[in-house]
């Protein structure tokens, strides 16, 4: 799960990780009240989108305003506000469409004598999770860590102990932080790291960390994403969620308990199991077709969750001809049958619909399908589902 | 000869009074697993599926002598299920349940490593060593005994490969589901060390998927270590960068982990790599060909 920059960091606040004074704003006026309240000559006004690369992006509808800004009074700020809220940002991370805003948050200025980034994700090949920073903040750290990789210094950490203060200490020395700098290095890097494991993050991001002239560190920006696993254990943060934010055919599946991602293509596929629907989509592909979606009902789906999920299928104006992949396992060929059986009375098909069943049941679901009054293209195989499928729409 | 499992292990299920367990108990049971109690706190002296029920794994074990058991657990209490079974002596652990927290994971995998038994999973379908033992979800009737050692990130795509292998007559010696989380028990070197061991085991087909570096690091393994012939096949070559695949450790994360560098890797490492998953079962004979 995502949240907003400014959700961020107000866990960051009550984490004890330093972040400027701010406040959200949902309209212009209460984006220049805001930079009253902050009481400054100059503060930042920046976009709250889930997506990345705001200082670079455009305003679809403005084409000359920027995501992120700088402001010096009351009145200007408005007029930022104004051009920012209800259009869409389009950054590196939303595409073409871009991605509306609906609120801005204003923050304090500060002195910045450097920047630095500071990220910590779970490191798979060694099951830890690790803190990586660089001297390199406010880029883009991919390109870093495709050019540079040696710009780029790790440290691992046992989450039930967190990072060690001799770890700090390597790391100050490889970015050239020195004298005051080093405690407030120590007091940031060690409430990161608590934080990371405390709220169950999968990815935290401050892109740039700032260390100011009079030698404070503090995250300029907060960019963190949670381990929707361990949700359970924190409903504050679940209430954080912006649906808004997300693809509605997405949420919509999710509420129903099969995973979707919408993806470019017209062929829609739906299928049983993770992998083996990441692989009927890479089979459409090999034969020159190019998949909808990926969608797996999962191992136990009942009729109407499938039922559902044709719906979400359907209802995708794109889709031109579906695909069914169902190997049986734990998820019987029968409900499979009987939810495509349901879908066709309730929505009717008017593109073509490829069937592939195999596994458990499958006798008797290939039956309830063949005596039904649906007009289904049978396959034996996967690449004959394949190619029937590919051949249906050209 | 097989792997981890064989006709004498006898097995337990931690949660065999919830629907999944118990169903999936009477599963194993039929197709022939030495099932022997289950483990579910609070109602130890009930019976289930014509078992004995156990408060604790330390006391099943006592009592029957079990040497592997099947975890159905809900995920916030999974974690804690697996020490358990851990620290009762367990040697074959395979949690099947989907959902557990990745740093509850982090933590029972250093104990799991230190100790020497085996942690299957978590989010897979379990093992099964055809004819002998079924430890998990898997229909078992789509296996066959025989020379194909089969492991994978995912459940039904596994399912997929067996078939193939099957229906080519080639049968398979013992079919492991790694699990589709960002941390598992067992890694794909683990399983090649001990396959290439097993002299049942004539070929490998390896099963990945998009996200993390397991396909990369296998394939360099299978480079110094490994004689026996190797297939694979990558799952989410068409996957866009970003996106979680239904598996929370199947994405492509800051242009890592994608489909055609683990390609490359592992046919630099000389194996046979199905271009479709319609092909896994033939890559397999064009690797035992070669």
């Amino acid at each position: 799960m995502k949240i907003h920059e400014y959700q961020a960091k107000e866990l960051f606040r009550q984490a004890g990780v330093p972040v400027l004074n701010g406040h959200v704003a949902r309209t212009p006026e209460e984006a220049a009240a805001a930079f009253d309240k902050l009481g400054g000559s100059l503060a930042v006004i920046k976009a709250q989108i889930h997506a990345g690369g705001r200082g670079k992006g455009t305003v679809a509808e403005h084409p000359e305003q920027r995501g992120v800004q700088l402001v010096r009074s009351a009145d200007e700020t408005r007029e930022v506000a104004s051009r920012l809220l209800g259009n869409r940002l389009v950054t590196i991370q939303t595409g073409e469409p871009g991605q509306t805003v609906n609120q801005v948050f204003i923050e304090q200025g500060c002195d910045i004598a450097r920047e630095l980034y500071l990220g910590i994700v779970l490191d798979r090949a060694v099951a830890k999770p690790v803190l990586m920073v660089s001297a390199e903040g406010g880029v883009e750290i991919e390109e870093v860590a495709a050019e540079s990789p040696e710009k780029i210094f790790k440290e691992h950490f046992d989450p039930a102990v967190g990072l060690d203060s001799y770890q700090v200490r390597k790391l100050c020395k490889k970015l050239g932080i020195e004298g005051k700098a080093v405690r407030a290095a120590e007091t940031f890097m060690k409430a990161v790291c608590r934080t990371y494991v405390d709220l169950d993050c999968a990815m935290l991001e401050i892109n740039p960390l700032v260390i100011t002239g009079d030698g404070q560190m503090i995250a300029l920006d907060a960019k963190v994403t949670f381990d929707d696993n361990a949700l359970f254990r924190h409903p504050d943060i679940k209430e954080l969620r912006d649906l808004s934010e997300e693809e509605p055919a997405e949420v919509r599946a999710a509420d129903t308990g099969l995973s979707y991602v919408k993806l470019e293509g017209n062929i829609g596929c739906l299928v049983n199991g993770a992998g083996l629907a990441m692989s009927t989509m890479d089979i459409i592909k090999y034969h020159g077709g190019q998949p909808a979606n990926f969608l797996d009902v999962g191992g136990g789906a009942n009729t109407q969750q499938v039922t559902e999920a044709f719906r979400i299928l359907l209802s995708d104006p794109n889709c031109k001809a579906v695909l069914v992949n169902i190997f049986g396992g734990i998820a019987r060929c029968t409900t499979i049958a009987a939810a495509i059986i349901e879908a066709g009375k309730e929505v009717g098909f008017n593109i073509p619909l490829v069937v592939r069943l195999e596994g458990t049941e499958v006798e008797e679901g290939r039956k309830m399908l063949a005596e039904s009054d649906i007009d289904i293209i049978t396959a034996n195989d996967l690449t004959d589902a394949a190619q029937k499928v590919v051949a249906a729409i050209s | 000869m097989s792997i981890l499992v064989d006709a004498n292990t006898k097995v337990i299920c931690q949660g065999i009074t919830g629907s999944a367990g118990s169903f999936h108990t009477r599963g194993c049971k039929e197709y022939g697993t030495q099932m022997v109690g289950g483990v579910t706190p609070g109602k130890g002296g009930q019976t289930a599926e014509g078992l004995p029920v156990f408060d604790t794994v330390e006391e099943a074990v006592a009592e029957t002598g079990a040497d592997a058991t099947m975890i159905f657990v809900p995920p916030p209490f999974t974690a804690d299920a697996i020490l358990e079974a851990l620290d009762a002596g367990i040697k074959v652990i395979a949690a099947i349940t989907e959902g557990v927290p990745v740093l509850d994971m982090v933590r029972v995998y250093e104990k799991v490593r230190a100790s020497g038994a085996h942690l299957i999973g978590p989010n897979c379908p379990g093992l099964i060593t055809p004819g002998a033992c079924k430890i998990g979800i898997m229909p078992g009737y789509i296996h066959q005994v025989g020379k194909v050692g089969v492991m994978s990130r995912s459940g039904t795509l596994t399912y997929e490969a067996v078939w193939q292998t099957s229906n080519l007559k080639l049968g398979q010696s013992t079919c492991v589901g790694l699990g589709g989380d960002p941390i598992v028990g067992t890694s794909f070197i683990d399983l090649l060390e001990m396959f290439e061991q097993d002299p049942q085991t004539e070929a490998i087909l390896m099963i990945g998927e998009i996200g993390g570096s397991a396909e990369e690091e296998a394939a360099a393994y299978v480079k110094e270590h490994v004689t026996k012939p190797v297939a694979a096949f990558i799952a989410g070559r068409t996957a866009p960068p970003g996106k979680r695949m239904g598996h929370a450790g199947a994405i492509i994360s800051g242009g890592k982990g994608t489909a055609t560098e683990k390609v490359a890797a592992l046919e630099d490492a000389g194996i046979v790599v199905a271009p479709s998953p319609a092909d896994m079962g033939k890559a397999v004979l064009e690797a035992m060909g070669r």
